[in-house]
């Protein structure tokens, strides 16, 4: 049973002329919004964050071009339907876009909530409660995770989330965001720059499990950009003080340092919190799966087997594996290869790269500063680091010394390139080649012996002297007792 | 009379003496002496300085035809790629204006562009570099001549002012840096006299108008495509085929979608003769080697991007035995970028046989520093050089082209995997991504070494960069299938390269 995009691996799984059946259900959020098949990174995920990401990029673009001789008039103002509904589409074409592939390969799909009843047997309820049994030989779980409500009063009434963010009918006005997750903050990141009064409330530190260094230059330059950051408070109460599309809603938050309480009023509060696995109502009990208790993950083998032989399980709901669309898809297809294909390759987790889409994106592949320091010693550690201007910011007279590159290498390893972070604009395609590159083994020699394209942002993280002042871009070797 | 004239000769004497007498002592003034203060003589003088050497840099810039001159820095920051990137940055900035409207941003039309506010920012940008460049050479104790150097001997270089004031000074070593200036297609008449080049084009004051860029290199595609970028009537005229040297397949896909951009295209075409009308306009006339007909029009603007000449003339290089290359007049060297004289030296644009490129130039005139002044034996790597052409759909490589692995290796030795995808910001946008396309060409043989990478489409620079790094780890490409992708960029789709020209399946990237 599937609960959602790991088209992939159903599509691989039917290239091997076997008989496969995908069922896919979305629980409505407690405002009732639901989506179509595609699973999160569709429809509540990657795909729509990067689009309304893009949105306010590009109205950052905008002020950039009349200093590049555009000109227009000055009132430019974002219309939050047009892009709401123009994002909406592209999802509609999407999850038409699977129907079909699916349907091309010959997978069964129905949209049923399914759930085990008894050993290799499912039972699958679709919208209007019609109940049927499906068997199967084997099964795949991965039905991924929902984001985490707060407990408090008025949470589930008054509050929306990532799920209902991108498909709201109606601007969301002053907001406040809450949690420091990437989630959180990529979320605050757009919804400022396409205008909107956006604060962000934030329990201890951001990005946990990121390179606290990076993490802390992110939250930076969004507060240097108009974020607001209420740092060490946790909300306790939100009330409606008026209905409306959108409302206005009063938060009450009390301080995790002591008995501080403050109030706010705000249009429109977006928990980002952290997510939680849909494992627990979907009857893994009845065939002896087991769960982490506390975290309602899936602890699996390298083979992505659970304890129970014949079940599978892939993406976000596997304890102590990344929540990473990529991931989950390459561990998908790699999956049904070796039990349809006679393959034997196993999913690489390591060096796993990833971007976090804040309004400065950050780039990252392999071990944050403080992992290396504890996994190798900062003996053994050296770390090249360097601020960059781009050439785009230069003319728009943008932030000069915000751009940060960091290479993480061991002494003891030949120098070999074990973490890599980056801070800039397109992070995302800047990182791609080089965890590519680390793929194959990296060292800081080879890294000095490239060549760098010029002008481009990623030269920079190659050992390049630029033909710029230096007040503005040099390596060097940086020695960790900062 | 007499008596004066015997007093300012003594005094020169004196002045003349002090030099002499330091060559008579046999000592040179400079351990090393670089003539030109472009990317890679910058790089070299600032990397011997390092290591507390005495050095000095000359920099000089013959005026263009039209009369453009520009301070310290060379090609790369003046009439290359810091302007040519700033301006083609312009031109997408407009479609990201257009963009922006599909995304919800509502912006009352008209909206024009404004040249002359562009170029006085990316001029302003530019002379902040010059100016940057000459703290960093006094910041390193580099000594800075704003002069023109000729050798006199091989030791000594006659350095002249432009009011043609001489300084005469030595060195141990020396660095050739001098680069390279547009050509000019002299046998069409007119070509001199109302033609510019990128020599010019960055420091118009005024818009260039209905411009015809004349060339197929990609300093014609660049220019052409941010001009019409930024809303400018613009016509490509070429002789045979885009981008000589490069992925043809790459190279078409580019220019294609400079058609559907809005470029004019005119091909097989050479011109004639340029006239000026009495309204100020240059009349073209060229001959359509298809047709076999005549056809002329006019412009505001002609612009010749027909390739660059090394600039050595005025070096005066056959006094000291330097040899060059008879065809291209480009300075020989070796391995070690040694010329046929043992003590001079030369890096960059200048050099026969090596890609023009600025990091290749910095990096080269680095090493060499290294080698020269530094114990250092480290030679410089001329392969698998990353590149980006900068056209409004960006085109960004490293290693073969398909056409040069196939000649290598032969066409049943080689698999190419290739992909037709769509940048996810192009979908709300409505923008066509039918030439957004990437290629990696592999040995077949089981370990499948990549042996080239091509990729066009947004940001190709920074998505080339990574790449490049990999390629030289000698990356296959088994290894870049595991390679787990970033999710949405367009980079990941490299990492998802499964369809091969040899199937000859369908190769467009479907669905997420």
């Amino acid at each position: 049973i599937i609960h959602y995009c790991l088209i992939k691996s159903h599509k691989e799984a039917a290239k091997y002329e076997k008989k496969v059946m995908v069922l896919d259900f979305v629980t409505p959020t407690p405002l009732g919004n639901s989506w179509g098949l595609g699973g999160t990174c569709v429809n509540v995920g990657c795909i729509p964050k990067k689009l309304m990401h893009q949105a306010a990029l590009l109205g950052q673009a905008l002020q950039d071009s009349r200093k590049f001789g555009w000109q227009f008039p000055e009132e430019v103002k974002h219309n939050w339907m047009t892009m709401t509904e123009s994002v909406q589409n592209y999802i509609g074409s999407l999850n038409w876009g699977y129907r079909v592939a699916l349907r091309e390969k010959k997978v069964t799909y129905e949209n049923a909530y399914g759930e085990f009843v008894q050993p290799h047997t499912v039972k699958a309820t679709n919208k209007r409660g019609v109940e049927k049994l499906y068997t199967a030989e084997r099964f795949l779980i991965a039905t991924g995770e929902r984001p985490r409500y707060l407990g408090i009063p008025g949470d589930k009434e008054y509050c929306i989330s990532s799920d209902d963010l991108f498909s709201l009918p109606y601007c969301p006005g002053k907001t406040l965001v809450v949690g420091a997750s990437y989630v959180a903050l990529e979320c605050a990141g757009f919804l400022a720059g396409l205008g909107l009064d956006v604060t962000v409330m934030v329990r201890s530190i951001l990005l946990r499990g990121f390179d606290q260094d990076m993490a802390n230059k992110i939250g930076e330059y969004m507060e240097e950009h108009g974020i607001k950051f209420i740092r060490e408070f946790v909300p306790i109460k939100v009330e409606q003080i008026e209905e409306g599309t959108p409302g206005r809603l009063k938060v009450t938050a009390k301080s995790t340092k002591g008995n501080e309480v403050i109030e706010g009023e705000y249009n429109t509060v977006l928990l980002a919190i952290g997510r939680d696995a849909c494992t627990r109502k979907i009857g893994l009990d009845k065939v002896g799966v087991k769960i982490n208790e506390k975290t309602g993950k899936i602890p699996v083998n390298d083979m992505e087997q659970t304890n129970v032989p014949y079940i599978y399980a892939i993406g976000d709901i596997l304890q102590d594996r990344l929540e990473l669309t990529p991931v989950a898809i390459q561990a998908g297809r790699l999956l049904v290869q070796r039990l349809y294909g006679g393959a034997t390759t196993k999913c690489d987790y390591v060096n796993v790269p990833t971007t976090v889409f804040t309004p400065l994106e950050y780039g990252a592949c392999g071990y944050s500063e403080e992992n290396a320091i504890q996994k190798f010693g900062e003996e053994n550690i050296e770390v090249y680091h360097s601020h960059f201007w781009p050439l785009e910011w230069t003319v728009p007279s943008r932030d000069n010394n915000k751009c940060y590159a960091k290479i993480i290498c061991n002494i003891r390893d030949n120098e070999r390139v074990i973490g890599f972070h980056v801070l800039g604009p397109n992070a995302g395609e800047v990182t791609q080649g080089f965890a590519a590159a680390i793929k194959c083994g990296l060292t800081k020699e080879q890294l000095d012996s490239t060549i760098g394209i010029h002008p481009v942002c990623a030269e920079v993280c190659i050992r390049s002297h630029l033909p710029i002042p230096a007040s503005v871009a040099f390596w060097d070797k940086h020695n960790l007792g900062r | 009379m007499a008596a004066l004239w015997r007093r300012r000769r003594r005094l020169l004497g004196a002045a003349g003496l002090c030099r002499t007498a330091r060559a008579l002592s046999g000592k040179p003034e400079y351990d090393l002496l670089v003539i030109g203060g472009g990317s890679g003589g910058l790089a070299c003088a600032k990397e011997a300085a390092q290591f507390g050497r005495k050095v000095a840099v000359l920099d000089y810039v013959e005026p263009s035809p039209q009369g453009t001159k520009w301070g310290l820095g060379g090609t790369c920051v003046n009439v290359g790629c810091i302007p040519k990137k700033l301006m083609h940055q312009a031109a997408l900035l407009g479609s990201a204006l257009k963009d922006a409207q599909h995304y919800g941003w509502n912006i009352a039309h008209p909206v024009h562009h404004n040249w002359s506010e562009m170029a006085q920012a990316v001029q302003n940008y530019v002379k902040s570099l010059n100016w940057g460049h000459r703290i960093q050479l006094q910041d390193k104790k580099v000594k800075y001549f704003n002069v023109k150097g000729s050798f006199s001997d091989p030791h000594t270089i006659r350095g002249l002012t432009k009011g043609g004031k001489e300084t005469i000074l030595t060195a141990e070593k020396i660095v050739i840096a001098t680069g390279g200036r547009p050509k000019y297609p002299i046998h069409v008449a007119g070509a001199l006299e109302y033609g510019i080049t990128s020599d010019d084009l960055f420091w118009l004051k005024e818009s260039p108008g209905k411009t015809l860029v004349v060339g197929a290199s990609y300093i014609s595609l660049e220019c052409a495509g941010f001009l019409t970028g930024i809303g400018l009537d613009t016509t490509v005229m070429m002789r045979s085929i885009p981008l000589r040297g490069f992925d043809q397949q790459m190279a078409s896909l580019v220019t294609e979608y400079m058609e559907s951009y809005g470029t004019k295209f005119l091909k097989k075409c050479i011109p004639t003769k340029v006239e000026k009308l009495e309204s100020n306009r240059l009349q073209v006339t060229w001959k359509n080697t298809d047709s076999g007909t005549e056809e002329t029009d006019s412009f505001d603007t002609v612009m010749w991007a027909v390739g660059r000449a090394p600039d050595t003339k005025a070096l005066n290089l056959e006094t000291v035995g330097v040899k060059t290359n008879s065809e291209t007049g480009k300075i020989i060297v070796d391995a070690s970028e040694a010329t046929s004289v043992p003590h001079i030296y030369a890096v960059g644009d200048i050099t026969e046989g090596r890609p023009e490129l600025t990091p290749t130039a910095i990096a080269a005139g680095k090493l060499l520093a290294q080698r020269l002044f530094g114990q250092s034996s480290e030679l410089m790597d001329y392969d698998n050089v990353p590149t980006t052409v900068f056209t409004p759909l960006e085109y960004g490589c490293v290693g073969l082209s398909e056409e040069k692995a196939v000649q290598c290796y032969g066409s049943d030795n080689i698999e190419v995997y290739h992909a037709y995808y769509k940048p996810l910001e192009f979908t709300v946008a409505e923008r066509d991504a039918t030439q957004c396309y990437m290629k990696m060409v592999c040995l077949r043989e089981r370990e499948q070494r990549i042996l080239g990478l091509h990729f066009i489409g947004p940001n190709a620079g920074e998505v080339i960069q990574g790449f490049a790094l990999g390629i030289k780890c000698g990356a296959t490409y088994p290894q870049l299938m595991k390679t787990i992708g970033i999710h949405p960029t367009c980079a990941e789709e490299i990492t998802k390269l499964h369809i091969t020209k040899r199937s000859g399946l369908d190769a467009t990237v479907t669905g997420c």
